[in-house]
């Protein structure tokens, strides 16, 4: 049987293939059990001005077991490069503090519209550029477009994360061909070249699908904490993930036009009224 | 008296104090925390020293739940 291995991502190498995300979940313990559910070893945190957010004085560090997880901070809610750039250097000095090793890597998101919450390319090249200067290790969201994506590779992003669909949109992998075009596009002189789909999952076919067509990785939130059932969903994701990547490592078959038998075909105690009229070509 | 601006919001100070000092309010450990004093980053080596000025813009950043 075909074994697998890590995902190497930088210096990082992560044996879950699901990132999760930490936001918007009911309370923190229930975010505690459902990453712990998911399986994932890697996850997202925000970076936000203290006090302004929390009015309990909790902190999401009070729940997340730092030997266990390496922290992906990420620079959302930022709509210029110059702001991504403040956000990443703000995550980097939190997480030295705290030892972690993910003080080397950043999920950069330039966002170019609150509505739809799609990435602001322009901006998104910029930031990649002066990170990449500066340093880190970047993990660039962006939208599903081939030649962004490619860009951004060549900028020297250490990963590039296109979109299924709209940020919490639950839409799934919308168009799953540009996102074919990607995989190719980038590992074609580069087979470990790591793609990580990251948004727009809405449930556990759309992480099984994302590994089936040849993702490394897949990043999701929303889809886990707004399920009825966290917990339970983040366990779904789990073996959706482990599901799509050995379907893609097994080797799919070929989709073909007709039926072909599963049983063998002579022998059989049958007459056929219409048997063979029409000569199949597959 | 200096005025200062932490976290958006127009503050006032006795005197010129380091970030460790402007620290003791905040409601969660110092290592869960990074400062920006006018845009740039200040190694948190260098908080019991750093002075916060009239007129700097401090940032006070935490981390939180995100995707």
């Amino acid at each position: 049987m075909t074994s697998d291995h890590p995902l190497v991502v930088g210096s990082h190498s992560l044996t879950s293939r699901l990132i999760v995300g930490t936001g918007r979940y009911e309370t923190m313990d229930q975010m505690r059990d459902s990453i712990d559910q998911s399986g994932a070893t890697c996850v997202t945190v925000a970076v936000r001005r203290e006090r302004l957010y929390s009015q309990t004085g909790e902190n999401i560090l009070d729940f997340l077991d730092l030997d266990r997880y390496t922290l992906l901070p990420n620079t959302a809610g930022c709509y210029t490069a110059k702001d991504a750039v403040r956000a990443a250097r703000l995550g980097r000095e939190i997480l030295r503090a705290l030892h972690n090793p993910g003080q080397d890597w950043v999920k950069l998101e330039v966002l170019g519209d609150s509505m739809t919450l799609l990435p602001d390319p322009v901006e998104t090249l910029e930031a990649c550029r002066e990170l990449v200067a500066d340093g880190f290790s970047v993990l660039c969201y962006t939208s599903d477009d081939p030649v962004i994506a490619k860009r951004l590779k060549d900028l020297g992003a250490t990963s590039v994360m296109p979109a299924g669909s709209p940020i919490g949109s639950g839409q799934g992998l919308l168009n799953q061909n540009n996102l074919r075009i990607i995989l190719e596009y980038l590992k074609r002189d580069d087979p470990n070249y790591p793609i990580i789909v990251d948004a727009g999952v809405g449930t556990a076919s759309d992480v099984s699908v994302a590994f089936e067509l040849g993702a490394d990785g897949v990043l999701l939130n929303t889809a886990i904490a707004h399920a009825r059932d966290p917990v339970m969903m983040a366990s779904a994701m789990k073996h959706a993930a482990i599901a799509g990547r050995e379907a893609y490592l097994a080797g799919r078959i070929p989709k073909r036009l007709y039926g072909t038998a599963s049983s063998p075909t002579e022998g059989v105690i049958s007459s056929r009224p219409y048997g063979g009229a029409i000569k199949k070509n597959q | 008296m200096i005025q200062v601006t932490v976290n958006g919001k127009p503050v006032s100070l006795e005197a010129p104090m380091t970030i460790e000092q402007l620290l003791v309010t905040a409601q969660v450990p110092p290592n869960y925390l990074a400062v920006e004093i006018n845009a740039d980053v200040v190694p948190r080596e260098l908080h019991a020293e750093k002075l916060v000025n009239d007129g700097d813009e401090v940032e006070v950043v935490t981390l939180v739940g995100g995707g």
